[in-house]
């Protein structure tokens, strides 16, 4: 089925009472030319690259749940290109202008919307980094405005700007950055890749590998055994789980991290704001709810919900920044596991086992990296080599020193 | 601040740097984690109690503690 404003009105007429499911819920095949474990974001944009642009249409994507179940549905949905290091921004700018052109690539409607990301500063260091990173991300080709507190106040004048403690002296703004619809994503990767000719194979949880030869050809699961020559894992906070089934161990910790958000009020915050005293950040959602988030709980866990110390550390952050949301309630709150890596930076590689690829540590970020990881694994999959904007993401530069540590706080993934 | 703090799995050992593999072992032991889903046994730092570290085993699925000790054996109270 294609989409346009044409059918849209087509089926207006008809009460909507045309609309077919946007994807197909497949049966397991016995075999295939690739297998991708797990139905996320990067699992379901691999797919889709590996038919789009190498031809690979043999291919089934395989998830335990039901797609989207994981962290791609989980998520704060900001996406941005602001990093420093050289290894990253390359790669998080490749995303944001695939991005630019998703909807119009898998023929859905992400609300992709680009209403800017700005980080605030509240102190002279603070804005001397952003400086330094605002021209790292400009030598890259992407967008950015080191904005004065007058500059700031244009945009978000309701902020406790001259707060004794953490008075704001800045932001770094990325206009280009903003938020997209998670299930949308979703769904659009799901859309595309299956209108191409891929399974996605839900209710259907891998169990172990299937080995010849020391190399894997296939995989167990809870709907029998699947055989592929290749098998990509996109497995996020479970990646230390299928690691451990193809007998492997990953440089990653699998960590809670918590989202909120309150009843709907009118429009009120027009960008996404990240607090830098504290760990808080914000948007606004188009249905008029405020999406907000901090930190990871900070300890290991598999259990997709934190804990209150938390919830309490996120809203003192959010009202030492933004007192006027004291009086607004909160509607929901969640858990997803994250596979936080020891330098908080991902790893898109070959894995120590033939045949088996690895995309992985995403940490908190991964949302944003959706397009560009998908685009790169499909690559690295289809050709045997990375792709030439994620060549940094090895999984042996932990054992060579080259890694990529945004933070410099060292292999401690809880403070990352 | 909260009243503990997280370190991470108890099973941390420093490698010895003398050995022939110090090298491939400081990678293992810096970097790689088992990281369980289910029992793990790991270190917190009770610091605004009785400052002592803890060796704590919880299940990583449901962060139910299933018990604790000092982490320094000869610590007792
Ligand atoms: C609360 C929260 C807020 C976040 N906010 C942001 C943000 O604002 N911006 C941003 O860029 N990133 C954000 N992230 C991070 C981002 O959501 C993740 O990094 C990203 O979604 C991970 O990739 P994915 O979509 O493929 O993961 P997932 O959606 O988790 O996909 C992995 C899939 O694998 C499946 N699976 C696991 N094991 C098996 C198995 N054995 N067999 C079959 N299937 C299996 C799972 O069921 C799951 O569906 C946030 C995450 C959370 C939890
Ligand atoms: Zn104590």
């Amino acid at each position: 089925m294609r989409y346009s404003g044409f059918s849209v009105f087509m089926q207006a007429l008809n009460r909507h009472k045309g609309w077919k499911p946007t994807w197909r819920d497949a049966a397991p095949k016995p075999s295939y030319d690739v297998i991708i474990i797990g139905g996320g974001g990067h699992g379901l944009a691999t797919a889709h690259y590996l038919a789009k642009v190498h031809g690979i249409t043999n291919v089934a994507v395989i998830e335990k749940g039901w797609i989207g179940s994981g962290n791609a549905g989980r998520n704060t949905t900001i996406i941005r290109s602001n990093y420093l290091l050289p290894g990253n921004e390359a790669f998080y700018e490749l995303s944001m202008k695939l991005w630019e052109g998703l909807e119009q690539d898998v023929n859905y409607n992400a609300m992709v919307s680009q209403r800017g990301v700005l980080n605030l500063c509240h102190t002279d260091a603070q804005r001397d980094a952003f400086a330094r990173r605002g021209n790292s991300m400009r030598l890259h080709g992407a967008d950015a405005e080191l904005l004065d507190p007058e500059g700031v106040r244009k945009l978000v004048p309701f902020l406790n700007f001259d707060d004794a403690r953490f008075p704001i002296k800045g932001g770094l703004f990325q206009p280009r950055g903003g938020t997209a619809r998670h299930d949308a994503v979703v769904w659009g990767y799901a859309h595309a890749a299956s209108e191409r000719g891929v399974d996605i194979v839900q209710n259907c949880e891998v169990t172990g590998f299937l080995r010849e030869g020391g190399r894997v050809v296939g995989i167990e699961t809870s709907r029998g055994t699947i055989r592929a020559n290749k098998i990509g894992m996109a497995v996020a906070g479970n990646s230390g789980r299928v690691a451990e089934m193809a007998g492997f161990r990953l440089p990653i910790e699998s960590h809670v991290l918590q989202a909120f958000v309150s009843e709907a009020i009118k429009p009120m915050i027009p960008t996404v704001v990240t607090y830098g005293a504290g760990h808080f950040y914000i948007s606004q959602s188009d249905k008029g709810g405020l999406v907000f988030g901090g930190d990871i709980d900070g300890y290991n866990s598999y259990a997709q919900r934190g804990n209150l110390p938390t919830v309490e550390d996120v809203c003192e952050g959010g009202m030492s920044l933004m007192p006027a949301i004291g009086r607004v309630r909160l509607l929901r709150s969640w858990g997803g596991i994250m596979d936080m890596s020891m330098d908080g930076s991902p790893i898109i590689d070959h894995s120590p086992v033939d045949g088996l690829y690895v995309n992985s540590g995403w940490c908190y970020g991964g949302f944003k990296a959706t397009p560009a990881s998908g685009f790169c694994f499909a690559h690295l999959i289809a050709t045997g080599r990375m792709h030439e904007t994620a060549t940094a993401y090895r999984l042996d530069r932990f054992a060579t020193g080259h890694v990529i540590d945004e933070k410099g706080v060292g292999a401690r993934p809880n403070l990352h | 601040m909260h009243e503990f703090t997280y370190l991470g799995d108890a099973a941390y050992r420093r490698p010895d740097p003398q050995a022939p593999d110090a090298l491939e072992a400081f990678v293992e032991a810096v970097h790689t984690r088992v990281n369980p889903a289910g029992i793990h046994e790991e270190l917190w730092y009770h610091g605004s109690g009785c400052r002592s570290w803890l060796k704590v085993r919880r299940d990583t699925r449901t962060h139910e503690i299933h018990g604790a000790s000092f982490a320094n054996p000869e610590t007792t109270r």
